[in-house]
């Protein structure tokens, strides 16, 4: 009988120790390929505003938290195959992607913008773009308005990273690129982006960035009170000031 | 797990846009790279070091680094120099589409090259030295003896690499291009159904694999007829 006992009790043991440690570990995604918002430095290491707000929201939360870098178009697949848990890779909430996973409330909102080379001009009004060459990032929210809105009337190129985007505007190939408009504002200060600026005025297509889980998951639940924490408590606006002179909340 | 096959269905008449692409990429390129291919390889099967040593590079580059990145350096790094920009290549250089043929002929070129070399290789020594007895020219020989002989020996391997070039002809998305895998990729970035799609993309390759090998059977068939002809009883 106090076999049978200990037995039991290490079973217990064994059943809910890893179920207890489950909350704390989080297994986190991110692209690495959106500058500022995520991105490799030097050293291989992901850094930039995802990233950051990432840390802050474990922090948080108390979370151990181990952030991964993971190709875009794979991001959602992962999530679903479980290999992490969460996505803070810049990602827009949309009703589709809601089919398939859930999200938290926003961390950032988003708008589009166009860019184009300096001393060219680019009317950005849908008859003036008849004909152009316009470029953006595959399986993003700026690459599927261009083909929904503009489909008809320009060529659409799409590239699986915005810096080929990027390299492709730059060679020529490219009239302009349709952007979101945050990442777009880093690039236009860095030496590449010297020669290039904004086109026309901004898309505002009530675009909310969210943290992605899987469908069900509580921790939706927990990011969107972590979020608001930090909002509360000023890190979020240490974060932002780190990256652009504007509140993008 | 959630399958669909309605969206297979939805979306495979572009998919076949896509595959119809891929079969232009693989046709032209094949045959461009096998233009290239066959001075390559007799210029590699020289004896004289300063005639063998230029192919002998260039297969070195193009087998030694991978078609990725031979593509990336023809597309995006090429247009980097504003002396191409300038030039009367740009043109050509400015579309993705030329950008990826002329990667995939010089890399097919380069494997085909040593193919074809190796075949020239394994004619038996016989036969060329009865087309010096019978007084031929070199080039009637490489003519009328070498590369017909050679044709039918490198034939099976050949095959091969056709059919690697047909299944590598998928990094012409990252250029850009809406070939099959192009194509797959731009409806999964909507549909968020990539195990339907890629599934889909799968089997049309494998029916256009199908159609290739059958053609390489028949060739071969013809080229090789005396292997296949029955033994008198």
């Amino acid at each position: 009988m106090k076999k049978l006992i200990a037995t039991a009790v290490m079973l217990a043991a064994c059943v809910t120790a890893p179920l207890s440690m489950a909350g704390e570990k989080i297994r986190i995604a991110t692209e690495g390929a959106y500058a500022p918002f995520n991105m490799m430095d030097n050293q291989g290491q992901l850094v930039g505003f995802d990233v950051d707000i990432a840390k802050a929201l474990c922090a948080e939360m108390k979370a151990d938290c181990e952030i991964v870098a993971q190709d875009w178009d794979g991001i959602i697949p992962g999530l679903r195959a479980r290999k992490y848990d969460a996505i803070i890779a810049s990602m827009s909430i949309t009703e589709e992607r809601l089919r398939v996973v859930d999200f938290s409330e926003k961390y950032y909102a988003n708008v589009l913008a166009f860019v184009g080379p300096k001393g060219k001009a680019l009317d950005t009004t849908k008859d003036a773009l008849k004909g152009k060459t316009i470029g953006a990032q595959r399986a993003t929210i700026a690459g599927q308005y261009l083909e929904d809105n503009f489909g008809n009337v320009v060529n659409v190129k799409l590239y699986d990273t915005q810096d080929n985007a990027y390299l492709d505007l730059a060679s020529g190939r490219l009239d302009g690129i349709m952007s979101d408009k945050f990442p777009a504002y880093d690039w236009l200060r860095t030496p590449e982006g010297k020669g290039f600026e904004f086109k026309g005025a901004d898309l505002d297509i009530d675009d909310h960035i969210g943290i992605a889980v899987r469908k069900g998951d509580k921790l939706a639940g927990k990011f969107s009170t972590a979020i608001k924490a930090i909002r509360a408590n000023g890190k979020y606006a240490e974060i932002n000031a780190k990256y652009f002179p504007f509140d993008i909340y | 797990m959630s399958w669909e096959w309605g969206v297979i269905w939805q979306y495979l008449p572009k998919l076949l846009d896509g595959a119809w692409l891929t079969i232009e990429l693989v046709a032209i390129s094949g045959l461009l790279g096998l233009v290239i291919a066959v001075p390559l390889a007799l210029m590699r099967a020289s004896e004289k070091k300063a005639i063998s040593a230029f192919p002998y590079i260039y297969i070195f580059f193009f087998r030694g680094t991978p078609l990725l990145v031979q593509i990336f350096l023809i597309y995006y790094g090429a247009s980097q120099f504003d002396a191409v920009k300038n030039s009367f290549l740009w043109p050509v250089l400015r579309e993705p589409y030329w950008c990826a043929i002329i990667a995939f002929s010089l890399n097919t070129a380069a494997y085909g090259a040593e193919l074809i070399r190796a075949a020239i290789q394994a004619i038996p020594k016989g036969e060329i030295e009865a087309c010096m007895a019978l007084g031929m020219s070199k080039f009637t020989t490489i003519r009328r003896i070498i590369l017909r002989r050679a044709a039918g020996i490198v034939l099976p391997g050949y095959s091969n690499e056709v059919l690697l070039m047909l299944k590598s002809s998928a990094l012409a998305s990252t250029i850009t291009l809406l070939d099959l895998t192009g194509m797959a990729r731009t409806i999964i970035a909507r549909t968020y159904t990539p195990l339907e799609m890629f599934f889909a993309a799968g089997m049309v390759y494998l029916a256009m694999a199908a159609v290739l090998i059958l053609c390489f059977r028949l060739m071969e068939r013809k080229l090789n007829r005396y292997q296949y002809a029955k033994r008198p009883v």
